[in-house]
């Protein structure tokens, strides 16, 4: 399955890639309504100590954790992709405390939020992958 | 106090800013800053290079970099740059630097020559369809054919490089460029059948794979040549020097000379790299021949020579006495030819244009019977694949391009790499810097460039009727000049648009 992956070698630490993803997941089509004087809520999050910097977002685990974790069956693993379904969440972060990776979050209205491949929103390619200046994040077969 | 008002300001839309901080992020002049307080960017424009690196990352296209139009009281003969230039040396009592090539406003002969086209009388070619020829072969031909008892050719000639089209990169060192810009290079290199060249500062042990399409530099310092250096390479060049600054030396700071550039270098870390002006083993061309036979006497008479000299005044009987001492090939720099550092006032004023250089060069060379003895590449601002043609009509059997490539690269031309802090991540040592420059990237962008002008240059080709580079080269009935004096004509040896 192709999945996204972040080559730390070419990282940045830009955080271009946070901004592309809360665009993407906006429902807005214009960058400057959907994120002028707001705080972002990204599903891929750049870390970043001295001159290292990577991008995190989920890794779609073999066996995820948050997905053995979720008491509602919200979280589902669906062709190798882990989705959320928002409307079965129960808002009790099982998961966020399961994930190693830090790669679950809360979202604004609760419900918790994950990078789900841009599938939903219908972008073809991830947003973080197109946005990235320096082809650090790849979307690739490995 | 500064006296010097800041050249650029960088103009925010605010309406559009959405405060990501990626300009922050990204400068390494440290411009752009993050009011918390505010909750909004500002910019402090005195240390604006006009790199363009925010404005491109910029997802809203919410910056742009305008020229301040902040000015001196009108005077033809004191213009702002000359006054800001002495209130610069007043305050700090130092040589004035620059970075890349000479950008006054002289003559460029290449704008003033036109390329002819076929009309009823020949046919003109249509590359898509009709083979077209743009391989080269550069250095020194046979002058006669020898057979065998039976008639048969004895192929015996001397080494020569062969190209895909007739374009090489030219020299750019490691030191002055940064790593990935070299692998980027040799990577495009390779896949296009072409040569980049070292420059003077060694050859990066990692880059030994692509040595079939390597030339070596061995310039004034001799930094990093040994024996296994000269022998990898597809060729070898000695260069005399350099359009930029032609006559004057290198210097590459110690702050530069760290890790690898240093072992590369083969000189210890933060030590300055003093390239003198001369070599100082030649004074003569009698000397030039025993360097060119020494380096022929190490690496088997297998490689050829290249010897790479500035365009000066008096470059058609330098040029006739290098074909003389052994050179394979003669590279020709013209006062339009990039530097990562170089005295302003030489870059700007010393040197000639490279068309002239060449079209006199190449006359000389024919006049004396010995022009087949030779191949002329010439560089110092190619910018275009009808520059190319020009330069191969003119004489030239191959072109060099720096700028073009670094362009190509990322480079904005804000003529700033003697500070080291190359947002793009070319020319610079900082590891957060070079990073920018990612060669998966850099390498096809080169590559796509070179396939685009050797497209134009079939289709140029074509035009005139021509189907092999080989008929160009030298045919200057297919150039006529346009707005050049008589002089400068009987110079390039061409025609007026017209006659």
């Amino acid at each position: 399955m192709k999945r996204v992956y972040v080559n730390e070698q070419w990282c940045l630490g830009c955080r271009l890639c946070e901004y592309h993803c809360a665009f993407a997941n906006s429902k807005e089509s214009d960058m400057v309504k959907a994120l002028k004087d707001k705080k972002i809520h990204p599903n891929i999050r750049v870390e970043s100590k001295g001159n290292i910097n990577f991008a995190v977002s989920c890794r779609h685990c073999e066996d995820p954790l948050c997905v053995r974790g979720c008491i509602t069956g919200a979280l589902q693993r669906v062709n190798g992709l882990i989705t959320v379904d928002k409307d079965r969440c129960v808002h009790c972060y099982t998961c966020i405390v399961c994930c190693p990776y830090g790669a679950i979050s809360p979202s604004e209205d609760g419900a918790i939020q994950k990078c789900e491949l841009c599938i939903k929103n219908n972008n073809g390619i991830p947003a973080c992958v197109k946005g990235c200046i320096n082809q650090a994040i790849v979307y690739e077969e490995r | 106090m500064n006296y010097i008002y800041p050249e650029y300001e960088v103009v925010r839309n605010y309406a559009r800013c959405i405060t990501c901080r990626a300009c922050e992020n990204q400068c390494s002049n440290m411009v752009h800053c993050y009011v918390e307080c505010e909750s909004r960017m500002e910019s402090k424009d005195d240390n604006c290079v006009n790199c363009h690196r925010c404005v491109t990352i910029c997802p809203t296209r919410a910056l742009k970099i305008v020229k301040s139009t902040h000015t001196f009281r009108e005077n033809a003969n004191w213009t702002g740059k000359t006054i800001n230039e002495i209130y610069k040396q007043a305050q700090s009592g130092g040589v004035l630097l620059s970075s890349m090539g000479n950008p006054e406003n002289y003559p460029i002969y290449f704008d003033k020559i036109l390329i002819n086209a076929s009309q009823v009388t020949n046919p003109s070619i249509d590359p898509l369809r009709e083979p077209m020829e743009t391989r080269v072969f550069l250095g020194c031909k046979s002058h006669k054919i020898t057979r065998d008892g039976g008639g048969k050719i004895i192929p015996k000639t001397t080494p020569q490089l062969d190209l895909s089209v007739p374009i090489m990169f030219s020299a750019m060192s490691y030191g002055s460029i940064s790593y990935n810009a070299h692998e980027s290079l040799a990577k495009a290199s390779e896949q296009l059948g072409i040569y980049y060249n070292t420059g003077e500062g060694g050859l990066h042990e990692d880059f030994y794979k692509y040595s079939k399409n390597t030339i070596v530099q061995v310039a004034s310092g001799r930094f990093g040549v040994h024996k296994d250096y000269l022998n990898t390479a597809a060729a070898i060049e000695i260069k005399m020097g350099q359009g930029a600054k032609p006559g004057i030396g290198g210097h590459l700071p110690g702050t530069k000379i760290v890790g690898a550039v240093s072992r590369t270098r083969m000189i210890p870390e933060g030590s300055d790299a003093i390239s003198p002006a001369p070599h100082h083993d030649i004074y003569s061309i009698e000397d030039l021949r025993q360097l060119v036979y020494s380096l022929k006497e190490a690496t088997d008479y297998k490689k050829p020579v290249i010897v790479k000299i500035a365009a000066v005044h008096n470059i058609t009987s330098i040029a006739s006495g290098i074909a003389r001492s052994g050179a394979d090939i003669i590279a020709i720099d013209g006062f339009r030819g990039g530097t990562g550092a170089a005295p302003t006032k030489i870059r700007d004023n010393v040197g000639i244009p490279i068309e002239l250089a060449l079209a006199s060069v190449d006359k000389r060379l024919r006049d004396e019977g010995i022009r087949d003895s030779v191949s002329l590449v010439v560089g110092g601002s190619i910018r275009s694949s009808s520059d190319v043609v020009k330069a191969i009509a003119l004489g030239a059997d191959c072109v060099y391009i720096g700028s073009a490539a670094l362009i190509a690269m990322g480079c904005h031309l804000c003529r700033s790499c003697q500070s080291g802090k190359c947002n793009w991540g070319i020319a610079t040592q900082a590891p957060e810097l070079v990073k920018r420059l990612n060669p998966a990237i850099a390498h096809q962008r080169l590559v796509n460039l070179v396939i685009a002008w050797e497209h134009e240059i079939k289709e140029m080709m074509g035009g005139m009727g021509i189907n092999s580079i080989e008929s160009l080269k030298g045919n200057r009935l297919m150039l006529r000049g346009i707005g050049l004096n008589e002089k400068e004509l009987s110079i390039l040896g061409i025609y007026h648009a017209g006659e």
